[in-house]
This record gives structure tokens, sequence and C-alpha cells, in this order.
């Protein structure tokens, strides 16, 4: 069996999609504690420090160059996955099955599609124009929790972010242990655990990132 | 249970070959005991047909008592009907309401193309056992079946993979059309037992590839196959798999 034989196997392709989304899974908690930071109410300060520690410091930027390589297999792989597995039946049925399984599970992809294009958006609020001011080296930052304030001023952007959240949390909590059955966890007390800390965990990362478009646009913070 | 008779509307798939487009036909059939079994009704409604000069429905079956894995109908959209952990065969007619219009589809994947009506070719499974889901046995006498102890909780969890009747109702409840709960099944109970070490690592390796060239779809953990299986197969062995999977791929010396 060499590598590549191991790769395209449906059982390989499923370990790339839950080792990058267990990676995906580390990198939020790093994103949603940092960026919690705003809840200092502090005019910013405390938050402004950890944005600087990670876009100016070489280390957690040559693991931003891993994120993207990461973020970009999962995506790959995912609309591949679910355009393959479309495939595999030409003729449907008249009457649709949906014993057993969540409609979130069942929608990985389009939820997936959601958060890309919510990342697109995303990622041209506040990392693009960053980098860009930093002509993509070490170079000196905008003020992030500015930028923040004015872009969640806006009701259509909160609007936007919120859903965003929210196709995240459904997408984690399939994700989250299903990600974990791929790896080969089968022991049943483990599932019975990574059933409840993937749902606790999809409704607190919701709720976090949730809540900073929606403290900003309603005041909460300052 | 009270016994009733009742009448109803079979509105079944027919197909006249794998070529051919197939469509919906809708049969009355009256007078249905509540005691009988969904395929004497299609009986009764198949001898209906050919006194009245029509093609009889194309249907697979082989024990009717739940234990073969051949009766695979698609009914009022489940697999096997609505009871739960059964087949077809042992799915009875007082689960039908008088009067009701009772939908009949074959399993729908790609890699199970219908022969004819509610006959779709499954020989694919054959061809996933064929890769690897055998044990080496030397010749001469046979051994002592208990000479060999195995721990208990391995030898259940074993037997209950094995309960696998390979009906493809799993393929067939899949959006994705994948055969992961049949192979996982295959493959756990082998792994499970020191009889099936021998091959354990050639045996994943070889059957995933073999499910993957049949043109079944991958594995995304909805749960919709344990929900359907008539022998109530364990959705975690499909982690099992993947762990035999992974395993077997890093250490596997070629
Ligand atoms: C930060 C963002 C994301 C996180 C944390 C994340 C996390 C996960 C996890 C943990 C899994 C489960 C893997 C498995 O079942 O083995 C998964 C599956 C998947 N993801 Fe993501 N994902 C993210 C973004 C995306 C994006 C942007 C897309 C697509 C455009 C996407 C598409 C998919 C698809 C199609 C699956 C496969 C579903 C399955 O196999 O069960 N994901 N994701
Ligand atoms: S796993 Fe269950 S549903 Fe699938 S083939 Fe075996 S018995 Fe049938
Ligand atoms: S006919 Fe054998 S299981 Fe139904």
């Amino acid at each position: 069996m060499t590598w590549k034989q191991v790769f395209t196997s449906s059982v390989g392709k499923k370990l790339v999609m839950a080792f990058t989304g267990i990676f995906l899974i580390l990198f939020l908690i790093v994103h949603a504690g940092l960026n919690a930071c705003i809840w200092a109410n502090d005019g910013g300060e405390m938050f402004n420090k950890g944005a600087h520690f990670m876009g100016a410091n070489v280390v957690p930027r040559i693991l931003e160059i891993g994120l993207f390589v990461g973020l970009i297999l999962h995506i790959v792989q995912g609309l591949m996955l679910e355009l393959d597995n479309r495939k595999k039946r030409s003729v449907g049925y008249a009457v649709a099955y949906s014993d057993g399984s969540k409609w979130y599970s069942r929608s990985m992809g389009i939820l997936g599609t959601l958060i890309l294009l919510f990342l697109v958006l995303h990622l041209s609020d506040f990392w693009f124009p960053n980098r860009a001011h930093q002509n993509f080296v070490l170079g000196e930052e905008i003020d992030l929790y500015a930028k923040m304030k004015e872009t969640f001023s806006v009701l259509w952007v909160v609007i936007v972010y919120v859903l965003g959240c929210l196709s995240l949390g459904y997408h984690l909590a399939h994700g989250f242990q299903s990600a974990f059955r791929t790896v080969g966890v089968h022991n049943r007390k483990y599932n019975l655990m990574l059933v409840s800390l993937g749902l606790g965990f999809s409704v607190i990362v919701t709720l976090l990132f949730a809540l900073m478009p929606l403290s900003f646009y309603f005041g909460w913070i300052n | 249970m009270e016994h009733y008779n009742m009448n109803l509307t079979v509105k079944v798939w027919r197909q006249k070959n794998s070529k051919e487009k197939g469509g919906f036909e809708s049969y009355p059939v009256k007078d249905i005991s509540s005691e009988m079994s969904f395929l004497e009704m299609i009986d009764v409604l198949n001898e209906q047909l050919i006194r009245d000069g029509d093609d009889p429905i194309a249907f697979d079956h082989d024990c009717r008592e739940g234990i073969c894995g051949q009766c695979s109908m698609y009914i009022n959209g489940k697999p096997h009907g609505a009871w739960k952990a059964n087949t077809t065969c042992q799915l009875h007619m007082r689960a039908f309401k008088d009067g009701e219009t009772v939908t009949v589809e074959p399993w729908r994947a790609g890699a199970f193309p219908v022969i004819k009506d509610l006959m779709v070719d499954r020989s694919a499974f054959d061809r996933i056992i064929q890769a690897g889901g055998y044990i080496s046995v030397n010749t001469g006498n046979a051994v002592d079946g208990n000479a060999l102890p195995i721990n208990k909780d391995k030898a259940d969890a074993s037997f209950a993979a094995a309960m696998c009747i390979g009906c493809g109702a799993c393929v067939a409840a899949c959006k994705n059309s994948s055969a992961m709960l049949f192979l996982s099944a295959k493959v756990a109970h082998l792994a499970l037992l020191p009889q099936g070490e021998p091959e354990r690592k050639s045996r994943v390796l070889n059957m995933v590839a073999q499910m993957d060239k049949e043109g079944f779809g991958a594995c995304t953990n909805t749960g919709a196959c344990e929900a359907t299986c008539p022998k109530e197969i364990s959705i975690s062995n499909i982690a099992r798999l993947n762990q035999e999977y992974l395993v077997a791929s890093l250490t596997a010396d070629k």
C-alpha cells in the first residue's frame, strides 16, 4: 500500500479531513481565547497586545502558514468528498430516508461552503488589510480593536457574522465527534464522552464568536 | 393484536432490465391479512399480475426468516420497512393500515445496479469479501475450538459484528451510498479474534481498496446505517475499521 494509495482511498481521505479538522479545532480554541480579550473592556489594550504577539512574531506567523495549508487541504478535500459522494447514487428515492442522522450531519458540505463564504468576508475584513499594512512581513500592524469596532457598527455585517458562527457551530456539532471516530476512537465510553464534549464545544465556540460582533454593535464594550 | 384484513395500493418500482429506465406503477391489492408477511403480500400481488397476464414483480428473497439478507426492499422511505432491527421478510402486514398506499423501491446505489424491478446486483459485496474477508486455516486435523482462550468481551463484540447478513440496507440508507457499516462488520469480526491475526493488516487495506473500486461512497459518520441495520450492527465498528486502517497503513511492510 503506497502513501498515494492510502491517501486517495475513501478512508485515507477521511483521515485527511479528520486531522485537518482537529487542527482547525485547536486553532479555534486559540482564536476564540485571544479574541475574548476584547471583554477586558480596556479599550482594546489587552486584545491588541495579544493580536500583536500573533501578528508580529515569527513563530505564530510560521504556524499561520501551516494553518492555511491545513485549511486549504480541508476545504479542497471536503468539497471533493461531497461532490464525489453525491455521484454515487444516480437515481434517487421517491421517499427520502432520514432516520438515525441529524440534518447537520447530512449537510457538512453545505455548512462548510457557508463557512468558506463567511471566511472570504472575514479575511478581507481583518486579516488581509492587516497583513497588507505589514507588507506581508513582520511590519507595523493596524489597530485591530478599532477595526473591529468600525466593522461591527454595520448591521448586515453583524448578521452575516452571526450566521457564519452558526454554520460553524453546526459544522462542529457533527465534525468534532466525527473526527475522533475517523481517527479510530471506537471505545464506547470515549464515544459517549466525545459526543457531549463536541456538543459543548460547538455551543461555547458559537456563543463566544457570535457575541463579539454583537458586543460591539450593542455597545456592551467600548 | 387483533387480526384484520386490509386493502392497499402498492406503488412499486418497475424496471425491465438494467439498461431500461424504470418507473412507478400502482396496483391495488385486496383482503390482505394483517398476519401475512410483506413478501407474502407481494406474492399475492404477483399471482394477481400473472392471472391478469402481466409480468410479476421481480424481487430477491431466500430464507424468509431474517437470516440470509436477500430480501431488499425500500418500503415507504425505509430499507426493510418501518420496524426496527427487522428484515423485509419479517415485516408483517400489521405494520400497515387499511387504505394505505405503500411505496416500494429497490436499493439505490451506483454500486448496486438494478437487475429487474426490485432486484439489485449486490455481487460487489461478494468481491469485497473475496478481497480479504477470510482467514488462513491449516489443513490436517481440526483444532480443538476450545484450545484457544479468547477474551469474553472480544468474543461477544466479534459475534455481534458477525451478525451482519450482507443485505446492503446500510448502503441503501446512506446519503453517500457508503458500504462502511457492512465492511466494518466484516473487518471487525475477524480483527477481534486471534484467528484473524495473520491477515489482519492486508485484510483491511485490500477490502477498503475493493470497496472503493466498486464505487461505494466515503463514510461521513452520519449514523443512518446503524439506524436501519436489521442486525443492529454498531457504528462503532466503523471507528474500529478506521483504526485498523490507520495502523495497517502506517505499519504494513508494503
Ligand atoms: C474553522 C473552520 C472549520 C473547522 C474547525 C472544521 C472542522 C471539521 C471537522 C472536525 C470535521 C470532521 C472530520 C471527520 O468527520 O473526520 C469536518 C468535516 C468536514 N468539513 Fe470542516 N471545518 C472547518 C471549515 C470547513 C470549510 C471551510 C469547509 C468547506 C468549504 C469544510 C468542509 C467540510 C466537509 C465537506 C467535511 C466532511 C464531512 C464529513 O466527512 O463528515 N469545513 N470539518
Ligand atoms: S451492516 Fe447491517 S444493514 Fe449493512 S449489510 Fe450488514 S446486516 Fe445489512
Ligand atoms: S429472505 Fe432471508 S433475510 Fe429476508
